[in-house]
């Protein structure tokens, strides 16, 4: 009998130049921290210490908040055309340097080089590239009268996209004259700094883009800091609940960017075999570590076993482990935190009862990994079916008509997004009509694009990213006051 | 890596028996027929070409490579097929068939060599018991318009040559039109015609232009009674891509399941680099499985990729390319 042995391809790590330690992104420069205690960054994939960096303390914040105040003025009122050029220029800069990008996310985050360097950097490209084009055509967006930038906007984003997420935040922020103060995620500050030096080859103005490191108190003092006007978050719906109440009674603007438990709704007219790479697409993707996955799956039960079946013989070809080697379908699970959190909620939907499935596949010895899991027999009431795992978890559970779908999917807390998998065009309309999500696709998943708006119902946040409706969130309209 | 040709799983007498026992029905229809390919799960044509694209980006190197290439060498059936086709010609091919690679003995051979019929004779004299099949193009190929006596008598003529194989077109008139019974009546008829020889089924899927139409001639033809489902005359473009190639895999794979007999495939005609070829060697060990991975179930309708995996295989052992005056080939086919 054959075999047919992939051979080790890993993408070199020599493009990357690894600093030993980090300072602060403040005016323009790297900077040291007052006060601030250094911390280390890992491959999740090795528990390798790949640099240090600095856990900004409340002066640091406060510098970047007053840096990014200073350049406000000069910032804004540069005309849209010349905004557009800094940010075709980093548009571009991301470009030339994408095979550094790429490589540094998987090191940092663990994803698979192949999705960093297909989705990650060339979406994150894409955005500067479309808001660039927006950055001198506002007046015409049908934002409202006189549409104007806030000030100084606080983000603050998560680890499952570090650089994309920093691109979705960043840049509809410059293109509407606003100036940023950005915190990246304790565990992958790496992209976001060489993001920085990206800023600086770019000749961006000092203080229009701050980048501050740190963990939940850096992000607390930036949400919380007087100064700034506007805020946006990509995270967990507990921390944009404490957000929310931080931010109440106050002027400031709020884009919350939550959790989810998307379902993806499987039809028995549906094409199978796609579907099942769109079910494998939508949970398996990133390691789960997607804020929008179809971690439930909603089968129709007269293809329930069909579909199972199919999908248990595809995920028996994923490949995981190292996330540089090109061939990698599966990368480490960022943090030794998730990992024991994955493993409680699993736990947890064995104890209930669910049937639990994952793949024979071999596991590194370092590093933080979990296997493609699948967990059949589910019903709404387990908590797996409920609580976002954030893992590559699967929760299968079966409905018989298109209104028992409908009602399964939407009784959830949350709403972000949701798929659909049928033949019938009409169907579709209907279904995307009555679900409560953000974001609904159909025949397909985890799509995203520039110009499509993405954001929430629900407890999955408020405000759109993206789109003309994205830009709406970084500007105050109406007469002057 | 055998090439020994398996007795056929499936008589061509008992394909009638067979496809009513599959379809559960007491009569053969072309009602039967159409509700059961209809019934077919669709293709969604954007999701199935992202999964090729997917697969196409797998990263093959060192050992991996070198054991695909040689993989790929012995899956190709060698083809000429043109109008000027002379003895001189396939005799030529048929000897490089037996010795691909002059320089270096260890080369594997191709499965087969693919000729019009009227060349069989020449090419079985050459190959001998070699252990290279001779696979002969039928049934009017590559238009298939011909009564079903003309293509049968094309069939029985390459057989009595000598053919290990038989590469008949479908009539995509019939199957365009719905007319699945007359399909798959001929297919019956010409695999009762070749006798102990294995049957190809050329679909011509760039004139079946949708995918859906891809599966459900893919499962007609295995209903047939066909050893191997196969893309393309060659003749017409689009011919083999990888999304076609894919979707045939899925139909194989899942007729096993069905009826647990093994049916082979046969991407032919455009792929012509080792980088092509590993790609469908990639979807072939991904979508249908290891169990296909021999020349007893895949194979590549070629002719020019064969020079250029020697080409690969010989930079892999030399770490230098050699350039086509290394590459020893009697006239390039149009193919």
């Amino acid at each position: 009998m054959p075999t047919f042995e992939y051979a080790p391809a890993p993408e070199s790590r020599s493009v990357v130049d690894l600093q030993s330690s980090y300072g602060l992104f403040i005016n323009g420069e790297f900077v040291d921290s007052r006060g601030g205690t250094p911390f280390k960054t890992i491959s999740p994939a090795t528990e390798e210490v790949l640099a240090e960096v600095c856990e900004a303390s409340a002066e640091d914040v406060d510098r970047a908040v007053a840096a990014a105040r200073a350049a406000f003025g000069s910032w804004s009122s540069l005309s849209g055309a010349d905004r557009g050029k800094y940010l075709f220029r980093i548009a571009r800069i991301m470009q030339e340097r994408a095979r550094e990008f790429a490589v540094l996310e998987s090191l940092d985050n663990g994803k698979p080089i192949k999705e960093s360097r297909d989705v990650d950097v060339p979406i994150a490209a894409a955005h500067f590239f479309y808001h660039a084009g927006w950055a001198d055509k506002l007046a015409y967006a049908s934002l409202g009268q006189n549409p104007r930038p806030h000030g100084v906007v606080g983000q603050v984003i998560p680890w499952n996209f570090p650089l994309l997420m920093l691109a979705w935040k960043i840049a509809p922020a410059l293109a509407t004259g606003n100036t940023v103060v950005l915190k990246p995620a304790e565990t992958t500050p790496l992209t976001a700094l060489l993001f920085a030096q990206v800023c600086q080859q770019a000749d961006l103005p000092p203080g229009v883009v701050n980048i501050i490191t740190g963990a939940g108190p850096t992000g607390q003092a930036l949400i919380a800091h007087q100064d700034v006007d506007k805020v946006a978050f990509t995270g967990s719906t507990a921390v944009g609940k404490a957000i929310a109440r931080t931010i109440a009674g106050t002027r400031k603007k709020a884009t919350l960017e939550l959790g989810g438990k998307a379902a993806n709704i499987v039809f028995d007219d549906a094409p199978v075999d796609q579907a099942v790479e769109g079910i494998v697409n939508g949970i398996f993707f990133n390691q789960g570590h997607v804020c929008c996955a179809g971690s439930r799956l909603l089968v129709q039960e007269s293809i329930a076993q069909e579909v199972e079946d199919k999908l248990k013989a595809r995920l028996a070809t994923l490949r995981v482990g190292d996330p540089l080697d090109k061939n990698t379908d599966i990368g480490a699970i960022n943090s030794a935190e998730q990992l024991e959190r994955i493993n409680t909620l699993v736990k947890v939907g064995e104890d209930e009862g669910a049937t639990r499935w994952s793949p024979e596949c071999e596991l590194p010895a370092n590093g933080f990994w979990f296997r493609p899991t699948v967990f059949t027999g589910v019903s709404q009431t387990h908590r797996i079916a409920q609580e976002e795992i954030f893992g590559p978890v699967l929760s299968v559970l079966t409905f018989r008509t298109p209104g028992e779908a409908v009602s399964k999917a939407n009784n959830t807390p949350y709403g972000l997004s949701a798929g659909i998998w049928t033949e019938k065009g009409s169907r579709i309309l209907w279904m995307a009509d009555q679900l409560k999500a953000g974001v609904v696709w159909a025949n397909t998943f985890n799509k995203f694009d520039p110009t499509s708006p993405f954001g929430g119902y629900k407890e999955s946040g408020y405000g759109r990213e993206g789109g003309r409706h994205g830009l709406s969130a970084y500007v105050t309209t109406g007469a002057a006051t | 890596m055998s090439t020994d040709t398996a007795a056929p799983v499936t008589t061509a007498s008992d394909a009638p028996a067979r496809a009513r026992e599959v379809l559960g029905v007491s009569r053969l229809t072309n009602t039967a027929l159409t509700s059961w390919l209809h019934g077919l799960s669709g293709v969604d044509q954007v999701g199935a070409e992202a999964r090729a694209a997917s697969l196409g980006t797998r990263s093959i190197k060192t050992t991996s490579k070198a054991w695909a290439i040689d993989q790929a060498i012995s899956m190709i059936d060698l083809t000429t097929l043109e109008g000027a086709d002379t003895a001189g010609r396939v005799r030529g091919l048929a000897i490089r068939a037996l010795t691909p690679d002059p320089s270096d003995l260890s080369t594997p051979r191709p499965a087969a060599v693919c000729v019009y019929g009227d060349m069989v004779g020449h090419a079985r004299d050459v190959l001998g018991d070699s252990g290279v099949k001779v696979a002969a193009v039928a049934t009017a190929f590559p238009s298939g318009r011909a009564s079903l006596a003309v293509k049968l008598a094309d069939v029985a003529d390459a057989v009595s040559a000598g053919a290990d194989e038989i590469d008949m077109v479908i009539d995509r008139g019939a199957f365009l039109s719905g007319d699945y019974l007359s399909v798959f009546d001929q297919i019956v008829a010409v695999k009762e015609a070749c006798g102990d020889a294995r049957l190809k089924v050329i679909m011509e899927t760039g004139e079946l232009v949708t995918y859906d139409n891809v599966r459900r001639a893919s499962y007609l033809s295995m209903l047939a009674g066909g050893d191997f489902i196969k893309t393309s005359t060659g003749k017409v473009a689009p011919a083999a891509t990888l999304p076609v190639t894919l979707i045939m895999l899925q139909a194989v794979r899942d007729w096993r399941g069905l009826t647990g007999q093994q049916v082979g495939v046969k991407p032919a005609g455009g792929i012509r680099t080792s980088k092509d070829a590993i790609k469908f060697l990639v979807t072939v060990h991904e979508v249908a499985g290891e169990d296909w991975l021999t020349n007893q179930w895949f194979r590549f309708g070629a002719s020019s990729l064969l020079n250029d995996l020697i080409l690969q295989r010989q930079k892999l052992a030399t770490g230098a390319y050699s350039g086509a005056d290394y590459i020893a080939d009697d006239s390039p086919s149009l193919y």
